[in-house]
């Protein structure tokens, strides 16, 4: 108790010193205060520390200017001979010790708070992977579980200069993760392939993301926004490339949210889940392909080679399945044939390759749209 | 003379000190099985133990109930559908659980797996017993197999009472290749 | 460049140094192979630097201009590796070539042959190194700390060649070491005992053995990661067993001390230079051979908190902490050592002294945000931002690298008899002075404010100070050709210097005749006056 006392002391007495300074605009300068309990004391630690430092940076630069400016042989002054004082080398071993224990106190309150494994009350799986990040929310019945993807969609023209770049600036993610206030939220950090380590400063949490390790870290959040951070360890050349965007809204606008969601998932669940049967796939297919696939694969899959090639008994259509997919879901760099993983779900993806493999006299083998709901997570 | 002397000594000591280097090269690789019990002991990176066998039945405490969760992730590379049949499950302390896993190889070629446990928190770890787990060996499973995979385990007494959730997680590996280049190098 | 040197040498005695090319590459004597380590290690400075502004270039802006992500990162892990390897490691060991002879009244290094084998491996590896970025797949990509298993899965194919330029380089360290060590131990002119030995000998005597103690740790990860990549053994990768944190593991045991290894004979060149330029002794002497010790023994069991976000338990991280904060009591009585050293004398500002006034400044800054990040929770914001980087780079560069600018300039007409320019000598301390400040001095900034490491690119936020930073990079860097002029235009002649060169300086390497002759103390040093020695 006296310990926490101690603590928030220390921090107001950092507060009041860094908003002495608030001419300055210290936010862009500075550490970011956040906006958690956990966030506010690593705020206060650090400027405790900086303090620290500035006082001992004065005190012995300062001495080291005066004797510059005093002790120097123009002024025609004799140097002194003395060249050791136990006294005085005692005092500084002793002091900066003593220093360090005051200033270990509050680091060790702030960190056992943060080792704190006690209840929460929602879990979500983080998991890095290059580079992107996965979110799971956690939940027992596995038709409500959400799970997204969420990576960077600053475009290429701004990142290469061909467009003005706006404000978030490879800040920006398609998926951001959303969680509510005052909610006391586990994060179990993983990784898919290198070591990633996921960063939300606002929050004062950076764990590393190890592949086949899991670790935790939790967090309560006060105040409603946006909080972007970084992936803060090298895993590749697009390192650089992979924001954490997390959107912290009000308790009963999550669980609107979370409604949707879960009721898009469970849909998903249930048209993706579900065995469909060769027929199924078939009729949802043809409704597909005329809708995507046939005003350059014609009605009657033939094409108009060279640019549009014939489906027709040869090629992807009736080659390995593999390869079929891919094309569909990642697109042929430069040709028109585009990727459609965004643009079809992966029922509708797996019906209109069926279709293609088993029409105008293909005999190909099908696919159910689970293998492929599976192949898009996994990208 | 005097300076023979001092050079005799001087490769004497040279050749000490590459004793020292040689050593300080074993003890590099020494790191690693010492890094091992080191994880075993104090739970450090959330590494569970091998196969538990218990020499007595161990103290069961109805007092409460702890949550254990499981993950499931595959890495990289490893196409296997793979998940939890259960997401979590409220435990006894001290009481034999049995959950499966599921897995499910929609490659088109057979391939061998190797599920890699971790726990969080640490301190939980080491008192996470597991009588049977399919972690223990790798499995093979031929084009369009499937499998449920058994773990048994019990949650230690012991575990400090703060600890009131665990999470179990599991990443699966595909090993076909090394496995392949075992059989090779034999 | 050989020619030029060897111009100094013409009045030795009779068994002088050999003519031509061939004299340095079958050369044995302490003081051939300290100039051939120090004109090696400049020329890797260059390099790395030039590495350094690519870097800062590509920098100046946000966006992507120059160079792709792929290749940024390689400039990154290439910048790291050959500054550390490259640079900073044999200029130190240069130093302890030309000057730990000298300064113990011994007539060579104990085992000269071998001194001549560890100088010339490194050409071979740092070429070996330095090939890999013309290699298919380019050269390494994973930052210089090499974290399995972005190095040991996706590393290019170059990977191992740098595995054995490592190798390579360890070996050349380590029999360094063992050559300092036995020279230091066995060879000291009769009556003088360790604790009168100068500091710069005894802060290597210290480094050596801290270099025999890691370098072959270093040289074992680098073989484990070898075999995970081809003989199919799975050291750090969790699917065979094994564990990626192990590697972070072994490499910071390796990593620390050798952080150590790039300072302590740093602590050794200043605590030579400040007492000559203050015209008094330096101040607490032996607390400085206990601190320097202390300092040593605390870097093999601090290294963990190079990795307080990788998941440790409590126990493990709070350890961590309060070691790495320990750190700062035997640094902290160094530098009031300096300060004390400083304080009455009766100082004059010539070039070595500016260095070595501006590495106690700076470094003392460097080692106050060293205590900053060794507090935990607060690393948890810092780790792997600018921060770092700013933090690691006032301790390197004004640090390590003032340190051996201000060695230099120092010992300079010892080694070649003239006395350097200087009016060049101040502007070039000047120029690197501002410029390693507006360099480095907003990273600070950035990195709290959140802009990662190792990122080819930045939000917008941090583009002014980026701007910033990368002009000092430049203004810095740029200085360096200054430096290089000034020392060529020394070894090619100036004013005399006379023996003792500077009004305060003590020790036996300012007894013997400048230039120093081909061979020194082939019959031991009268020490009558040995409490000047460590002077």
């Amino acid at each position: 108790m006296d310990k926490a006392k101690r603590c928030k002391w220390l921090i107001a007495l950092s507060l009041l010193m860094s908003s002495s300074l608030a001419f300055a605009d210290w936010s862009a300068l500075n550490m970011r205060q956040g906006v958690t309990e956990i966030s506010q004391e690593v705020y206060g630690l650090h400027m405790i520390m900086f303090w620290v430092c500035v006082v001992i940076g004065v005190l012995v630069f300062g001495t080291m200017i005066i004797s510059m400016l005093m002790h120097r042989k123009s002024l025609g002054v004799k140097p002194a001979t003395f060249h050791d004082n136990t006294t005085i080398e005692i005092a500084w071993t002793i002091v900066p010790i003593i220093i360090l224990v005051v200033l270990a106190i509050p680091a060790t309150t702030t960190l056992t708070k943060m080792y704190d494994t006690g209840d929460t009350e929602m879990d979500i799986e983080v998991r890095g992977l290059q580079w992107k990040w996965q979110y799971t929310y956690l939940n027992d019945d596995p038709s409500k579980e959400i799970s997204f993807i969420s990576s960077m969609i600053t475009p290429q023209e701004e990142i290469y200069n061909r467009a003005p770049k706006r404000e978030n600036y490879l800040l920006d993610v398609d998926n951001e993760l959303v969680i509510p206030i005052d909610t006391r939220i586990r994060f179990l950090i993983t990784s898919g392939d290198v070591i990633h380590s996921w960063w939300v400063p606002d929050f004062a949490l950076k764990k590393d993301a190890i592949p086949g390790f899991i670790h935790e870290l939790w967090t309560i959040v006060d105040t409603p926004g946006t909080y972007r951070g970084k992936c803060t360890e090298l895993c590749g050349p697009y390192h650089g490339f992979m924001p954490v965007v997390v959107r912290a809204v009000e308790k009963d606008e999550y669980a609107a949210w979370l409604l949707e969601q879960q009721a898009e998932a469970e849909k998903v669940f249930e048209i993706v889940g579900k065995q469909w049967s060769e027929e199924e796939l078939m009729v949802e297919g043809e409704e597909v392909y005329l809708r995507a696939c046939a005003s350059c694969h014609q009605v009657n899959g033939r094409g108009l080679p060279p640019a549009f090639p014939s489906l027709v008994g040869q090629g992807l259509a009736v080659g390995p399945i593999e390869d079929h997919i891919d094309i569909v879901l990642n697109g042929k760099p430069g040709s028109a044939m585009q990727s459609f993983s965004k643009q079809l779900n992966a029922a509708e993806i797996a019906a209109v390759i069926t279709y293609e493999r088993k029409s105008w006299g293909n005999q190909a083998e099908s696919v159910q749209p689970k293998e492929i709901f599976e192949m898009l997570e996994a990208q | 003379m005097n300076e023979s002397k001092q050079l005799d000594s001087a490769k004497r000591g040279a050749a000490k000190l590459v004793l020292v280097v040689v050593g300080m090269f074993g003890f590099g690789f020494a790191l690693v099985p010492l890094y091992d019990i080191i994880c075993d002991v104090t739970g450090l990176n959330g590494k569970t133990s091998g196969k538990y066998v218990s020499e007595q039945s161990l103290k069961i405490d109805e007092e409460r109930t702890v949550t254990i969760q499981f993950l499931a992730n595959n890495n990289a590379g490893m196409p296997w559908e793979f998940r939890p049949v259960s997401r979590s499950l409220e435990v006894t302390p001290g009481e034999l659980n049995a959950t499966e896993f599921f897995v499910r190889n929609p490659a088109k070629s057979s391939i061998t797996g190797q599920a890699v446990p971790s726990v969080t928190p640490f301190r939980a770890a080491k008192y996470l017993h597991k009588t049977e787990c399919f972690c223990f060996e790798q499995q093979q499973l031929a084009s369009g197999e499937t499998l449920q995979m058994p773990l048994r385990f019990i949650i230690d007494s012991e575990m400090p009472k703060d600890i009131t959730k665990l999470t179990l997680s599991y990443t699966l590996y595909d090993i076909t290749e090394q496995v392949s280049g075992d059989l090779a190098a034999d | 460049m050989s020619a030029v040197i060897e111009e100094h040498h013409h009045d030795d005695h009779h068994h002088g140094p050999a003519k031509g090319i061939m004299r340095w590459v079958f050369t044995t004597n302490h003081k051939d192979i300290g100039t051939l380590y120090l004109w090696f290690s400049f020329a890797m400075f260059l390099l790395g630097g030039s590495f350094a502004l690519v870097i800062r270039a590509e920098l100046f802006q946000p966006g992507l201009q120059i160079v792709e992500p792929e290749f940024f990162n390689q400039m990154t892990t290439m910048h790291g590796l050959i500054m550390v390897f490259g640079a900073v490691m044999p200029a130190f060991v240069g130093l302890a070539n030309w000057l730990v002879p000298m300064m113990i009244g011994a007539p060579d290094m104990a085992l000269p042959r071998m001194n001549n084998y560890s100088f010339w491996i490194l050409p071979f590896a740092f070429t070996m190194l330095a090939s890999t970025l013309l290699m298919e797949g380019g050269g390494p990509n994973f930052g210089w700390t090499f974290y399995a298993p972005l190095s040991t899965e996706q590393g290019p194919p170059s990977t191992t060649f740098f595995i054995f330029a490592v190798h390579l380089m360890g070996i050349s360290s380590i029999m360094g070491s063992i050559n300092v060590i036995v020279t230091i131990l066995n060879l000291r002119a009769p009556g003088l005992t360790l604790m009168q030995m100068p500091l710069f000998v005894w802060t290597w005597l210290i480094t050596a053995f801290l270099l025999i103690a890691v370098m072959p740790v270093l040289a074992g990860v680098v073989t484990m990661m070898l075999m995970d990549i081809h003989f199919g053994t799975a050291f750090f990768n969790a699917g065979g067993g094994g564990d990626p944190v192990l590697f972070q593991h072994v490499f910071w045991f390796f990593g620390h001390p050798e952080v150590y290894i790039m300072i302590l004979p740093a602590f050794g060149v200043v605590s030579a230079i400040i007492p000559t330029f203050a015209r008094k002794r330096l101040f607490g002497y032996a607390s400085m051979v206990y601190a320097t010790s202390s300092i040593a023994f605390l870097s093999f069991i601090v290294w963990a908190h190079h990795m307080f976000t990788v998941g440790m338990p409590l126990a493990g991280e709070l350890y961590f902490m309060y070691a790495t904060m320990l750190i700062a009591i035997p640094t902290g009585v160094k530098v009031f050592n300096w300060v004390a050293t400083m304080w009455q004398g009766a100082m004059t500002f010539e070039t070595p002294m500016l260095f070595a006034i501006a590495f106690v400044i700076l470094f003392t800054i460097g080692g106050l945000s060293g205590l900053m990040l060794a507090i935990g929770p607060a690393d948890f914001q810092y780790h792997d931002t600018y921060f770092v980087v700013a933090h690691f780079h006032y301790v390197l560069v004004p640090g390590s690298v003032f340190s051996i600018m201000a060695a230099v300039y120092y010992w300079l007409p010892k080694w070649t008899g003239n006395m350097y320019d200087e009016a060049l000598g101040k502007l070039h301390f000047w120029l690197s002075f501002v410029g390693i400040n507006v360099l480095f001095f907003p990273q600070h900034f950035v990195g709290l404010a959140g802009m990662p490491r190792r990122v080819p690119d930045y939000n917008l936020q941090f583009a002014d100070y980026n701007m910033v930073s990368s002009v000092g990079a430049f203004l810095f860097g740029f200085s360096q050709l200054l430096f290089l002029f000034i020392v060529i235009k020394c070894v090619r002649g100036g004013v005399k210097a006379t023996d003792q060169v500077w009004e305060g300086a003590h020790g036996l390497e300012w007894t013997i005749p400048s230039p120093a002759p081909y061979h020194t103390f082939t019959t031991p040093p009268d020490l009558k006056d040995i409490s000047e020695a460590h002077g």
